[in-house]
């Protein structure tokens, strides 16, 4: 038996005898079941990583069931394994499971947890299936999958109107990609006569400098497909246009932010950009799109992320901000590097999410960080997880002493690709990146401040007073709080009598062992993920094998760079921590004051520069719109008006006898049909 | 000449129903489910005894009656499946109507039956006027099922079906007197290998298509769908979406197409634009619908839009797309249709804003209602995306412009489907009626859990279903290929261009120390 097979199926099967058997079984033994599966998969994962980093391990594929013969288009089920897979798999897998364990504590008054962990174990399941796929059809199976189980949990409190419109929303905008996804496969059979990856991967080079037919014009084959199928990687990984369903995701419970909206399914669109790479070298048009709509993703939502209010906003655009890191990397033809920042990237943004949502937890499900403040004290180990998630994120890390958080390694590995790519999209890309990089520093070291310094704000509340007035009933702290009122943020206006010191007289409680350690995990991955593998990601061509395009001399121009360039990400990154200090501790007015100053650009992007009301005028509004015109002016107004009934108004005129004929009854019709058969039948044949 | 199943088939419920109008309530119940349990036996007999890969036509069976009229059986894949469809779906029928039908219960039940015999003649009939006479007299218990047992604006919508499919038959008898005497045979499997001439073939073309775009039915043909599902009853609607609206794609794949090329070549375009008109107007008409019905009957003329596109894209993935989406839409649209059943039962409406909140009072239905939302809109696994995808992919290799508008389909669909889906079982429960209507019971559930299972087993294993028609689909397009218009995506290759997306210059070793 192949540990591979197990993998992947035992989240599947936990999902199926979890999800369907939740009233025989009860929820503990649920969570046993899908936390138990997880943490297996991630036990037999591991070694297969482990297995590649040293160098021992070869790609393999097993087959597991034929799916589709049609004429030459032939995809059947089954998993592939090589390095790049063995990456996704230890992040799938430990992810998942910390995630699982994680939700233990957080779910733990939900009515609904077997539901949750079935869903959790879906969604693993799925995103296992399109990291193992050997053809595009399976990875597209695995894409909508993964698409599935995130509208089921984005509406899993699904009595909450904005949960529901969020899960809608998501699946919707990923479907806008799915159409570039698919069109980009049917092109890829028409040019090369499958779907099976190798064998696409294989020709590829070859067809660069082909042309094809599209829509009536003529244009560069690999080109057009390399767009189409990033243009499915645009939408599962929210960039730039088709990034408006991620922050609307935030609406399901934490763990899943952590999950599935920052650790693995977003980043789907990255690897499969990475899988596909020797398809994207042969189309350099392709390419440069990618780095383009990259860099401008990874400025676009670090310049929003600075300006959000709730946690889990920072977080989500900060992981949108970060997709587009990748992105750019993998544009410029560092796939090595993207992924890179991926595995980083798992590891201190499921802790930053983690992270979050133990301060929701502790905060009554408050989410506004206008009502935090001074909570390091209060709950200090989720603060020093935050702590080391921050370290990661902003990249802090001394160049010559080869020391540094894990995001130091790949985020800075980024930006002087770029530099040393050269060309004018990755010039483009570079600066977006170190404007980013001090963005980033800037939001995230906002939210430690905000959150965990100063003195508590918490008396505003809503939620808090709702603890408060509650006795600090655990009653109302189940699922019911976060759905009846999250969303409003801005009616928080009701003055409360104060306690002096802001607490409103509500005391926060650390989180319980089950989340605390994810959150110690997590951070061990976020400090040392960095160090220990980027040898391995960045400079070893031996541990891809081939399973992405790896540029030798590429990466030998990265390391080459100016000093300076070493060190932009760096300055960047203390002069956004020192904006950021100034700002949320020192001179707490500071802030305030620059948003009333910079007036309209402030409201543009605060307002996440208006993308959701263009597409509301733009999109959704002619939808329903023409939907009725079609339905009343086109099928009642024109078509039956003028057909039948017009018909029948004719009919009747003239056809008052006829109706004797319509006496009902069965026989008489069929009768009467047969016999005028009959008739028609004698006069063509005699 | 062996066991003459197919005949047996006909006859087990055409006796029934003669049966049954003589039973009472309970006794013609109890006998309609054995007739149709028996032909479902009878029916999986025939797929298992199915010689794939054997003879074209199989189960033959022939008689001459009057006049060179001929009672001439027999089936090739594509009748197969048809067949297994139709029976498969006929006792999930009689158990939804279990309780629902009231009045006239022997009356009801033979209408059933009857349509039953009519279906599995359309699909078996190998003479072109014994298929014309099933393929017109199944309109006659649907015009009952409707006229009788239907709602409150049923006459209307009777009327109007009855007006629609008459209308486009009459040209195709027309059609068919004529090709019978050039041919001189009435036999189907001559027919399809017979050479029409070119210039007849693009009026007989049209002839059959006002029929079977009517039947299918195509945008702008396609208002008569909405009102008969509204009017029908559960079951009703299950049989018109299962099966009814198939003949319509029957007819394309065994007339039209082999039967006529070169016209089909020649209104290859027409199709794809009513096929791409349709996807686009209809699912945009069943986003802004109130009523459930009507929402899945305007989505039904959207699936259907990918059947004909597919049909028509002279390849073996359209072709096959096109047959897996009318095994796929039988199933998913019949489910839905007894979904919205199931709870009309419990609430007699159809408004959507009437639910809500269903998924906290009723779980199970909840899953099985998502299952199907899910197979209507593609998600991979379903049956629903293997019928898409292998369309879709047929239709690139013509056109990438028809392709491209389709596939919007995969978007707005979603949009409407989970649209419902949210009003129906999501949010709270606003009405208190609503909010105490019981969960599935047995026989409900009996009726949704072999359509799930069997919309899971297509998406995972199409193989099953795919294989008997391979051969028949395979001989199909090679009678198709000479008239095959040449597609607009063609690939032109050439050297490679100067540069490779990446290439660096590998830099002097001194200037690579840092």
């Amino acid at each position: 038996m192949n540990s591979i097979l197990i993998i992947v199926f035992a989240p599947l099967l936990a999902a199926i005898v979890g999800g369907l058997g939740n009233r025989l079984f009860g929820n503990t033994i649920v969570k046993l079941l899908t936390t138990g599966a997880l943490f297996l998969s991630a036990a037999l994962s591991w070694p297969i990583f482990l297995s590649f980093v040293t160098g021992g391990a070869e790609a393999t594929v097993v087959p597991v069931l034929d799916w589709v013969r049609s004429g030459d288009l032939v995809f059947d089920w089954a998993l592939r394994v090589d390095a790049l897979t063995a990456v996704m798999l230890v992040v799938i897998t430990s992810v998942s499971a910390l995630v699982h364990l994680y939700s233990w504590g957080y779910m733990d008054e939900d009515p609904d947890q077997p539901r949750f962990f079935a869903y959790l174990s879906l969604f693993t399941f799925a995103m296992l299936m399109l990291v193992t796929a050997d053809n595009l059809v399976q990875m597209f199976f695995g894409w909508e999958g993964v698409g599935l189980a995130s509208y089921l949990l984005i509406g899993f409190w699904f009595r909450k109107p904005s949960a529901n419109a969020a899960a809608i929303k998501a699946f919707v905008v990923n479907r806008v990609g799915d159409l570039g996804f698919m069109l980009g496969i049917f092109g890829t059979f028409l040019v090369f006569g499958t779907v099976s990856i190798p064998e696409i991967l294989a020709a590829a080079p070859g067809m660069n400098g082909a042309t094809i037919g599209f829509l009536g014009w003529r244009v560069s084959t690999m080109d057009l497909l390399a767009i189409l199928l990033f243009i499915g990687a645009m939408g599962k990984s929210a960039q730039l246009g088709l990034h408006t369903w991620l922050p609307d995701a935030m609406e399901g419970p934490t763990p899943v932010s952590a999950l599935i909206h920052a650790a693995t399914m977003v980043t789907a669109g990255v690897f499969m950009v990475c899988r596909l790479s020797p398809m994207f070298e042969a189309a350099p048009v392709a390419l440069t799109v990618v780095t383009v709509v990259g860099a401008a993703t990874c400025i676009f939502a670090a310049t929003v992320g600075t300006t959000q209010w709730d946690i889990k906003r920072v977080i989500a655009y900060s992981t949108c901000s970060q997709l587009g890191y990748m992105f750019f990397a993998a544009g410029v033809g560092a796939y090595g590097a993207a992924m890179f920042h991926l595995f980083t990237h798992a590891f201190f943004k499921a802790l930053l999410f983690l992270g979050a949502g133990s301060v929701i937890h502790a905060m009554h499900h408050e989410q506004d960080m206008r009502y935090y403040g001074g909570l390091r004290r209060h709950i200090p180990l989720t603060f020093w997880a935050m702590m080391a998630g921050t370290l990661a994120i902003t990249g802090v890390g001394i160049y010559d002493l080869h020391l540094g958080f894990a995001g130091f390694w790949s985020k800075d590995a980024i930006i002087e690709v770029a530099f040393a790519r050269g060309t004018e999209a990755a010039s483009f890309a570079f600066w977006m990146g170190v404007l980013a990089a001090l963005l980033t520093s800037f939001y995230s070291w906002r939210l430690v401040f905000l959150t965990f310094f100063g003195k508590p704000r918490w008396a505003q509340s809503e939620h808090i007073q709702h603890a408060v007035h509650d006795g600090h009933g655990h009653a109302a702290d189940a699922n019911p709080p976060s759905q009846e009122d999250a969303g409003e943020d801005v009616a928080h206006a009701v003055p409360h009598p104060a306690h002096g010191d802001g607490t409103g007289g509500y005391h926060p409680h650390e989180s319980p062992l089950t989340m605390l350690i994810p959150l110690g995990l997590l951070s061990i991955g976020a400090i040392l993920a960095g160090q220990i593998f980027a040898p391995t990601f960045l400079d070893n061509a031996g541990f891809w094998g081939g399973s992405i395009f790896y540029n030798e001399n590429l990466i030998h121009a990265m390391h080459g760079v100016p000093g300076l360039v070493k060190y932009a990400a760096f300055i960047v990154m203390v002069i956004g921590f020192v904006i950021a200090w100034y700002g949320y501790v020192r001179n707490t007015r500071f802030p305030g004051m620059v948003a009333e100053q910079l007036g309209p650009i402030y409201r543009f992007v605060f307002n996440k520069w208006y993308f959701d009301e263009l597409y509301n005028i733009v999109f959704v509004k002619p939808a329903f719109w023409l939907g009725r015109q079609f339905w009343q002016k086109g099928d009642v107004g024109l078509i039956d008006r003028f057909g039948p009934n017009g018909a029948a108004w004719v009919v009747e005129q003239g056809a008052a006898g006829a109706k004797r004929f319509q006496s009902g009854y069965l026989t008489s019709y069929a009768l009467i049909m047969l016999l005028g058969l009959v008739a028609a039948i004698t006069w063509v044949l005699f | 000449m062996g066991f003459p199943i197919l005949s047996v088939m006909l006859a087990v419920p055409l006796a029934a129903a003669i049966a049954c109008l003589f039973l009472g309530r309970s006794a013609a119940r109890a006998l309609a489910l054995v007739a149709t349990l028996v032909n479902l036996g009878l029916g999986i007999v025939l797929w298992a005894s199915y010689d794939i890969g054997g003879a074209q036509w199989q189960f033959t069976e022939r008689a001459n009656l009057f006049a060179g009229f001929q009672y001439a059986l027999g089936i090739d894949g594509i009748a197969l499946m048809l067949i297994v469809l139709s029976v498969f779906l006929m006792p999930i029928c009689i158990l939804a109507s279990w309780d629902s039908i009231e009045k006239r219960v022997g009356e009801y039940m033979a209408a059933f039956l009857l349509m039953e015999t009519l279906m599995i003649g359309v699909f078996a009939a190998q003479d072109l006027f014994l298929f014309y006479i099933m393929f017109e007299a199944g309109l006659i218990p649907m015009y009952l099922i409707i006229g009788v047992w239907g709602g409150a604006n049923r006459i209307y919508a009777s009327y109007k079906f009855f007006l629609y499919t008459l209308l486009g038959s009459v040209l195709m008898l027309i059609a068919m007197l004529w090709m019978v005497n050039v041919a001189g045979t009435t036999s189907i499997p001559a027919l399809m290998q017979h050479d029409f001439p070119a210039g007849a073939q693009t009026w007989l073309w049209l002839a059959f298509f006002a029929s079977f775009a009517v039947k299918m039915p195509m945008w702008p043909v396609h208002t008569w769908l909405p009102d008969a599902h509204v009017q029908a009853p559960t079951a009703g609607s299950v049989i018109l979406a299962g099966v009814l609206l198939k003949m319509g794609g029957y007819g394309f794949i065994r007339f039209s197409l082999p039967m006529f090329p070169d016209a089909s070549a020649q209104f290859m375009w027409l199709v794809f634009g009513l096929s791409m008109a349709a996807v686009i107007i209809t699912s945009l008409i069943a986003l802004v619908q109130h009523d459930m019905k009507k929402l899945i009957a305007y989505s039904s003329v959207a699936h259907m839009a990918i059947v004909t596109a597919g049909l028509f894209a002279f390849n073996v993935q359209g072709l096959e797309g096109a047959m897996v989406m009318m095994l796929s839409h039988g199933l998913v649209s019949g489910a839905l249709f007894l979904c919205v059943g199931v709870i009309y039962d419990r609430l007699h409406t159809r408004e959507i804003d009437r639910y809500g909140g269903l998924a906290i009072n009723m779980p199970k239905y909840a899953l099985f209602f998502m299952l199907f939302t899910m197979a209507s809109i593609g998600l991979p696994g379903t049956s629903g995306f293997v019928a898409e995808f292998l369309s879709l992919a047929g239709v690139y290799e013509q056109s990438s412009l028809a392709t491209l508008v389709l596939t919007t389909g995969i978007i707005l669909g979603a949009a409407y489907m989970l649209y419902l889906y949210r009003r129906v079982a999501f949010g709270v429960q606003k009405h208190a009626d609503a909010a105490a209507m019981p969960d599935l019971d047995r026989r409900e559930w009996l009726m949704l859990a072999p359509i799930a299972a069997a919309v899971l087993w297509m998406g995972v294993y199409p193989e099953s279903f795919i294989a008997p028609m391979r051969k028949d689909i395979a001989t199909l397009e090679a009678r198709l290929a000479y008239a095959s218009p040449a597609g607009d995506a063609a690939l032109r290759e050439a050297p490679p261009r100067a540069f490779p997306a990446n290439t660096m210059a590998h830099k002097a070793p001194a200037e690579e120390a840092r």
